[in-house]
């Protein structure tokens, strides 16, 4: 059992849970992600550690609200507490002094590319974020964002703040027209459609492109192959052997395949959740 | 033994055996001849006191049964459902010239049970700590073993489990109707009585590593029994496709996560109406039998070599067969084809032949060129075994693994590292609930031997 100390909405339909987890906060670092169950019959749904604290022995967890699941993690009260939280899984981003580094955070992808930028920074490289989402309430967490880099740009889809249009605009500018410099690796996490559309931007200029798969997962821990993912001809693990692939490699075609196998039972779950929450 | 019929209880998920009366018991244990030497006892890997548990069933005293049972397997309510009697003590039985052996596992379970039922959990005594505390990694037969054994002689335990529920693969592999899970907490609660500490959500390997339990966090020793839980593939074109699972991630679903109960409980699962098991272990029948119970209008078990050689336990092929599951034999897959959604829709075999024996002493099966058998499927699952996972092992060093990264470990599972012992699947590749326990109780006697002298040097005996 893990104590919830902190649930807070970020933007609309996205919350942010500070966790009690010492044992984890003690170890975790950037790219790492927990498998948590919000109560005894919950299914076990992997969260991206947005920040931790390993003096207070916290995790931050950020959480977009899509199926019953995700509704029953943030449903948790202030003193509340989440039934299991197992971790730190996945192979850590790669820290190192690159040179310049751009990433790209697509909507709820502020929160995993946070403590990659922090980190990055510190390391001494050049960290250009570019920080994109559909309307501006559906954006959080841009001063933290600012602070983790050396230059944040901001778009929105509709204008509603900073650029209009999409953030693969601002990539390919940086790409073509070498503002920056030559640009050493990208890092690209987001909704899926968005971290292909990255990959292909920056596929003709041969730059290195990390995406965050968010495959289903069951156990996290790679026993059971659920999270399965082809790159570069070879069947891979998420949860062992990501969550970062190359984005060139990755077969998108069989994870967007994947992703949709349960969809008739996660719209029965959330009917019948909704249901019961809302009599 | 009564049991439901097949055609009810493959609707359900209660147990098969309807369990024994006491005539039925009385009736079978009489029986039993009280060999003055008898060859049921060497057959069982850990020994258990065979006709003096009978004997005990006899003058009609179930729960001293039982005590005699648990000085040398501490799970018998398990071993009685899940153990292979038919390969240990009871073919060795002396009756075996004549006709059927005395049916030990079902007296098992029947003392097993009743000793539950008639008890009230007593807090027993728990022993005086000696001061010494032990690290055990992972819940499944081998750790549970080794930590009741150690607790019972004094040491502080601590049980490490990945999981969010203990039992191991008594749990996410084992289906309901196999081994009811009320049972594995039962005898799990026993170990917690007498002091052992269980952690759950703890991975070592990422959470801590063996070298942080064994330095900062102070334990004085630590068993490892992770089993073998990494998935094998065949490989082939398509074993990627929605539908297609490995037994690993079915089972898991079905028995840990409860899913044949969603959307009670979360977790979905695909309910095929034609599925294809590929395999022909345990594991597979239970897959099989497990895809019928969530509705399946046809079950088939696509093994590559012919019945003889099914090495799953004669009661489950019996039992999956009963059910109505069906065995497509001497066929082996090559590709899985899908429609336009990604989903699996028919797997594609060719007929196989069997030739000169393989190392594992089976004969070797070879494809019969040109030959294609096609079967259509909504639900393919995986049954081809599993080996060790890296996650423990690659995290530790000094820790000498083989080739195929199971733990190298001696005969009382030490292994290269000191103060590390092993046992269970990720020493042995996998086997069974009693090997794993018998290993267990090994390392705990050797455990308490090494931290019992002040001047022990770590020294591995051959393997």
């Amino acid at each position: 059992m893990n104590r919830v100390l902190s649930n807070r909405p970020l933007a609309r339909d996205i919350h942010e849970l500070v966790v009690e987890a010492p044992g984890i906060a003690a170890v975790a670092l950037p790219g790492h992600f927990v498998v948590a169950m919000a109560d005894a019959k919950g299914e076990r749904i992997p969260l991206t550690i947005a920040d931790h604290d390993p003096v207070r022995g916290t995790l931050t967890l950020v959480v977009m609200t899509v199926g019953t699941s995700t509704r029953k993690v943030v449903s948790v009260p202030e003193g509340g507490n989440l039934f299991a939280l197992a971790g730190p899984l996945g192979i850590p981003s790669e820290i190192r002094g690159f040179g310049t580094v751009v990433l790209i955070a697509g909507g709820v992808g502020a929160a995993p590319v946070y403590p990659i930028a922090r980190a990055l920074k510190e390391a001494g490289n050049r960290v250009i974020v570019i920080q994109g989402a559909r309307h501006k309430d559906l954006l959080f967490w841009s001063d933290r964002l600012s602070s983790a880099s050396s230059r944040h740009i901001l778009v929105t889809d509709d204008g509603s703040t900073g650029a209009k249009g999409l953030v693969t605009a601002p990539l390919q500018e940086l790409l073509e027209t070498r503002s920056e410099g030559p640009i050493a690796c990208v890092w690209a996490i987001g909704p899926s459609p968005m971290m292909r559309a990255c990959a292909e931007i920056t596929r003709p200029f041969s730059v290195k492109t990390l995406v965050s798969l968010n495959t289903l997962m069951v156990d996290g821990t790679g026993m059971c192959g659920g999270c399965r993912v082809d790159v570069g001809g070879k069947v891979r693990f998420t949860c062992v052997d990501g969550p970062e692939f190359d984005g060139h490699e990755v077969d998108w075609g069989l994870f967007f395949s994947r992703q949709k196998v349960y969809h008739a039972q996660e719209q029965c779950s959330l009917e019948r959740y909704v249901k019961e929450i809302i009599p | 033994m009564p049991e439901q019929a097949p055609r009810v209880r493959a609707g359900n998920f209660d147990e098969v055996p309807l369990g024994y009366t006491e005539e039925l018991v009385l009736r079978e244990s009489s029986r039993c001849l009280q060999c003055k030497k008898p060859t049921c006892v060497p057959g069982c890997p850990v020994s258990v006191d065979i006709p003096g548990f009978i004997r005990l069933l006899l003058e009609k005293k179930p729960v001293e049964a039982a005590e005699l049972i648990k000085r040398t397997n501490c799970l018998p309510a398990v071993c009685g459902r899940v153990c292979p009697q038919e390969v240990q003590c009871e073919v060795a039985c002396i009756l075996t010239r004549k006709g059927p052996p005395v049916a030990i596992g079902h007296l098992e379970r029947y003392a097993a049970d009743t000793a539950a039922r008639l008890e009230t959990r007593k807090q027993r005594p728990r022993p005086a700590l000696n001061g010494k505390r032990i690290a055990v990694v992972g819940s499944g037969p081998a750790g549970l073993t080794c930590a009741g054994d150690l607790a019972k002689l004094g040491y502080a335990v601590t049980v490490f489990e990945a999981f969010h529920q203990p039992g191991g693969v008594l749990v996410y592999g084992i289906p309901e109707f196999r081994l009811p899970k009320e049972i594995v907490w039962r005898e799990i609660s026993e170990l917690t009585d007498l002091g052992v500490e269980i952690q759950l959500n703890h991975i070592v390997g990422r959470t801590d590593t063996l070298d942080d339990l064994l330095g900062p966090k102070g334990f004085d020793a630590a068993f490892v029994g992770v089993g073998a839980g990494l998935p094998l593939f065949l490989n082939i074109p398509g074993e990627s496709l929605g539908g297609v699972y490995t037994a690993n991630e079915y089972l898991t679903r079905a028995n840990l996560m409860r899913a044949y109960r969603f959307p009670e409980y979360d977790t979905p699962i695909i309910r095929g109406e034609s599925v294809c098991v590929i395999g022909g272990g345990n594991v597979a029948m239970d897959a099989a039998r497990t895809a019928l119970r969530l509705g399946a209008k046809k079950v088939m078990l696509l093994y590559r070599r012919s019945r003889a050689e099914l090495p799953a336990r004669a009661e489950e092929t019996h039992h999956a067969e009963e059910e109505g599951v069906e065995f497509h034999l001497l066929v082996g897959p090559v590709e899985f084809l899908g429609d336009e959604r990604g989903m699996v829709r028919e797997v594609v075999c060719q007929e196989m032949q069997l030739g000169e024996p393989d190392a594992s002493g089976r004969r070797r099966p070879t494809p019969i060129p040109g030959s294609r058998v096609t079967y259509p499927t909504d639900l393919v699952i995986l049954s081809l075994g599993t080996s060790a996972h890296p996650l423990l092992t690659a995290s530790t060093p000094g820790l000498n693994v083989n080739k195929w990264q199971y733990i190298q470990a001696g005969e009382t599972g030490r292994t290269s590292k000191e103060r590390v012992w092993a046992g269970g699947d990720i020493v042995t590749g996998s086997a069974t609930v009693i090997l794993a326990m018998g290993a267990g109780r090994k390392a705990a006697q050797d455990i308490h031997e090494f931290l019992s002298k002040s001047d022990a040097s770590w020294t591995r005996t051959a393997s």
